[in-house]
């Protein structure tokens, strides 16, 4: 796994000591510890929310830290924008290629430091450079030709290219390969490790368990803000990292388990072998009425994607979708809504609640969109609704009047959840119901998800927190890089240790 | 070396190229129609530049402006404010009208730069901070005064009036008059700053993405202040033009001249997205604008309200093609994706 090679190994190049940061209401960063060696590739790990992004940040100057020393080359360094943590010799490559699509190759490696003749710019070196800086990684392409002429392969070797220029030591590959197939990625991967052999110090960030013991030379582990521990890769399992990366929940959800159904279940939906472009891979599953069908991950393991299948907000392009065993293409989320499918997006905030609109307005939405604009819902009508629903779910509002956004995030989640049961669905996809809410209304939700499945619904339960899954699914199916990876029945061992096993098992290394 | 100059055109080039064809194929057609009358003379083709090079000026900052991403409704006000400025400080005031000329400029780039301070200090969208800046423009000019102030001053009149013959061989006379030698310049100081300097490559950048130009490290303050400063400039000596052009100063001039750029502009390939686009372009914008007045007058049947109609469809049907080659990019983007795969 890691190369010899003939740079001095131990000399450090970055370290942070103690680096705290304190967002309103949230400790996002808790006295974290983290060094970089020359010449190492370091993964820095951890689920969302665990601190890897905000470390960074700090790092390269985006935000201050609110207490700890940065050191650079032994010497201590306040950055104070990326420009700057750029020319002090660090430089960052983000998932998403923050490149200007609309100009040149050539240009995007030199925008703001063209070189000149004179008051002008010189094209012609310029353009020599540039295929000079892209040799380096064996690409040729036409540097004159504007940038999203490219696959984004090339462009994140374009940003890449980029941040080398600026004579860096330090580079920090945020989420490099989450748009990048195999094969790029595998040539992403020789390009870092012949910069490793020239002694730059690496920090990679990924979700893909995988590509970290293939490239890394450590591992730091963050969760909740909070730094876990540094690892040297070949000595650290991966059962190992997972379990660091999602830590144990405390038992506060005592009295909730699974409803036990005896009786044979019809299949609501099926997806039989389904594949959509950039997201899921050849996924097959049953969701049954009357049971809890919980997805199992990490981040970005493609959970939300095949909820999004399921919904018509993704679609696929092979394979087949059966909706009570009949094939069915849902094009847009309308034509699941009509199906009676419901689903409870992952961001409450972005996709879901409408925090201007009431109670009584948010909860009549989908009920709306499913009878169309033209046929109206009285008033009267609308209250009755809203007030059924406010009572069956017992949220906490003083009328269905209040705005969304006064409520609490778990009143926030029941309204959300009101909405989808005034359309009377038969299937219900929850994605991430319970974050960001507290423990009582975590299990407050998980009750009412049991209750659903107790009269019949079809429920795709979808979290983060194992704990969760492993209490009210029936069966489990494990994700891993965007394809099923296993199924998990309630019979053959449902626990989080299996689950574990399953998301870090089975990987040849 | 990298690779070599393929043959093969850029997609992002084809708006521009189609309004140059465009505007041969408009030549062509008047010459076939109207050529017995003298449509396809020097003299002719001189005054489609001598009547709207006003138009020309503005559509060079503009064209800046709509390639940054933003848009600049505040053009025909200053421009009417500098007739005003330049009319009530020199024949009533009787001010130098030298200074004048150069007062008049600098406060053109002056509301400029404070409309793209607005915009950028204090994150006001372009169309709501020109739309300020007009409504100031525009209410100064009827402050200094409400009526039309004639311009006797004896520099700018000979400024006005000098022309220089162009040697034709028709019996009607070709002349070219300052204006179309100041177009030119402000065209090719737009050509320059966009092709060659730091500041007209970042505009690109910042018109391709304004959070990654910054990220980029580019200095996008400096870019969007200038970029409206450059366009107050621009304004102003379009003002100028104009008031060289009627000899006269008034609030009610140029109204609805910034739609009249802003669609010779989008016409000659400008993206009003923004990233894309080129000056020359907009002088192709203009001259097809000037060719479709030219046809009117010829045919003399025809309201001179047809320009705007013509305007209309030419600008629909640019809007469309912009829309088409944006989606034919990016099936070309996924279909290399899926070869690659």
């Amino acid at each position: 796994m890691t190369e010899p090679n003939g740079i001095p190994r131990d000399e450090i190049i970055l370290e942070a000591k103690g680096i705290e940061k304190i967002f309103p209401g949230v400790h996002a960063l808790n006295k974290v510890d983290f060094t970089l060696k020359r010449g190492e590739i370091h993964s820095l790990m951890g689920e969302n929310g665990a601190g890897k992004s905000t470390l960074i940040k700090c790092l390269t100057g985006v935000y201050g830290t609110d207490g700890g020393v940065i050191k650079f080359n032994g010497r201590e360094i306040h950055p104070e924008s990326p420009l700057h943590a750029m020319s002090i010799g660090i430089s960052s490559v983000y998932q998403e290629v923050n490149l200007c699509p609309n100009i040149s190759v050539a240009e995007n490696i030199f925008a703001g430091r063209q070189p000149m003749k004179g008051p002008f710019v010189d094209w012609k070196t310029l353009e020599e450079r540039a295929g000079k800086a892209l040799e380096r990684f064996d690409v040729n392409v036409d540097v004159r030709r504007s940038l999203d002429s490219y696959p984004i392969a090339i462009q994140q070797m374009v940003a890449i290219a980029r941040a080398l220029d600026i004579s860096a030591q330090v580079l920090i590959l945020d989420e490099p390969t989450s748009s990048l197939d195999k094969q790029e990625v595998a040539k992403l991967f020789d390009i870092v490790r012949k910069l490793r052999g020239e002694g730059m110090g690496i920090i990679f960030i990924t979700h893909f368990l995988d590509q970290v013991y293939q490239i890394s030379d450590r591992i730091t582990v963050l969760r909740n803000g909070e730094l876990v521990g540094t690892y040297k890769t070949g000595e650290l399992p991966k059962i190992g990292l997972v379990t660091k990366m999602v830590g144990k929940d405390f038992d506060d959800l005592a009295n909730v388990s699974r409803v036990r159904n005896e009786s044979p279940h019809d299949v609501m939906i099926a997806l039989e072998e389904v594949s959509a472009y950039q997201s899921v891979e050849n996924v097959s599953l049953e969701l049954r009425r009357g049971e809890v069908l919980g997805f199992a991950g990490l981040l970005g393991s493609g959970r939300t994607e095949v909820a999004n299948l399921m919904f018509g907000i993704e679609h696929n392009n092979s394979g087949v979708i059966k909706l009570k065993g009949s094939a069915v293409r849902l094009a847009s989320p309308k034509d699941a809504i009509l199906r009676r499918i419901a689903f409870c997006p992952e961001d409450r905030k972005r996709d879901g609640v409408i925090g201007e609109l009431s109670v009584r307005e948010n909860i009549i939405l989908a009920f709306q969109a499913r009878l169309g604009i033209f046929r109206f819902k009285s008033l009267r009508q609308q209250y009755e609704l809203a007030d059924k629903y406010i009572k069956l779910l017992g949220i906490a509002t003083p009328d269905a009047d209040k705005k969304v956004s006064d409520l609490s995030g778990g009143n926030q989640q029941k309204v959300i959840l009101a909405r989808w049961l005034a359309t009377e669905p038969e299937v219900m996809l929850l994605d991430e119901p319970t974050r960001g809410i507290d423990v009582g209304a975590k299990a407050e939700i998980m009750k009412l998800t049991l209750d659903l499945c107790r009269d019949g619904m079809a429920i795709a339960f979808i979290s983060s927190e194992l704990d969760e899954i492993v209490r009210i699914s029936n069966r489990v199916v494990v994700m891993r890089d965007r394809a099923k990876i296993g199924e998990i029945d309630e019979d053959e061992g449902l626990d989080q240790e299996n689950i574990l096993k399953a998301i870090a098992g089975g990987m040849a290394v | 070396m990298n690779g070599r100059r393929r043959f093969s055109v850029d997609l992002k080039y084809i708006p521009a190229l189609s309004a140059i064809i465009l505007f041969f194929a408009a030549y062509a057609i008047g010459g076939i129609l109207y050529g017995d009358r003298g449509f396809l003379t020097t003299r002719t083709f001189a005054t489609l530049f001598t009547d709207n090079a006003y138009l020309g000026v503005s559509a060079v900052g503009m064209t800046l402006v709509i390639i940054s991403g933003g848009i600049d409704l505040s053009v025909g006000s200053v421009a009417a404010l500098t007739t005003m400025m330049l009319a009530y400080f020199t024949e009533v005031l009787h001010w130098n009208s030298a200074l004048m000329l150069c007062v008049v400029l600098l406060t053109g780039a002056l509301l400029g730069f404070l409309m793209g301070l607005l915009i950028d200090v204090f994150d006001v969208p372009p169309f709501i901070s020109t739309l300020i800046g007009m409504f100031l423009a525009r209410g100064l000019c009827f402050i200094i005064s409400i009526q039309s102030i004639t311009i006797n001053d004896p520099l700018l009149r000979s400024l006005g009036k000098w022309r220089i013959k162009l040697p034709t061989a028709a019996r009607a006379a070709a002349y070219i008059n300052l204006s179309v030698f100041t177009f030119i310049a402000i065209l090719i100081a737009g050509i320059v700053i966009m092709q060659f300097t730091r500041f007209g490559r970042g505009i690109y950048a910042f018109g391709g993405g304004r959070a990654s130009a910054k990220l980029m490290g580019l200095p996008t303050r400096r870019i969007q202040v200038g970029i409206y400063a450059f366009n107050g400039f621009c304004s102003a000596v379009a003002g100028i033009l104009f008031s060289f052009y009627t000899f006269s100063g008034y609030g009610r001039h140029l109204y609805g001249m910034e739609m009249d750029v802003i669609s010779s502009v989008v016409i000659g390939g400008t993206l009003l997205t923004g990233g894309v686009g080129y000056p020359i372009g907009s002088l192709f914008g203009i001259m097809i604008y000037s060719v479709i007045l030219k046809f009117i007058s010829f045919n003399g049947s025809l309201s001179s309200w047809w320009t705007k109609i013509a305007v209309g469809v030419l600008l629909l049907f640019f809007i469309v093609m912009q829309r088409v080659t944006v989606v034919l990019a990016n099936r070309k983007k996924r279909i290399q994706k899926q070869e690659a795969r």
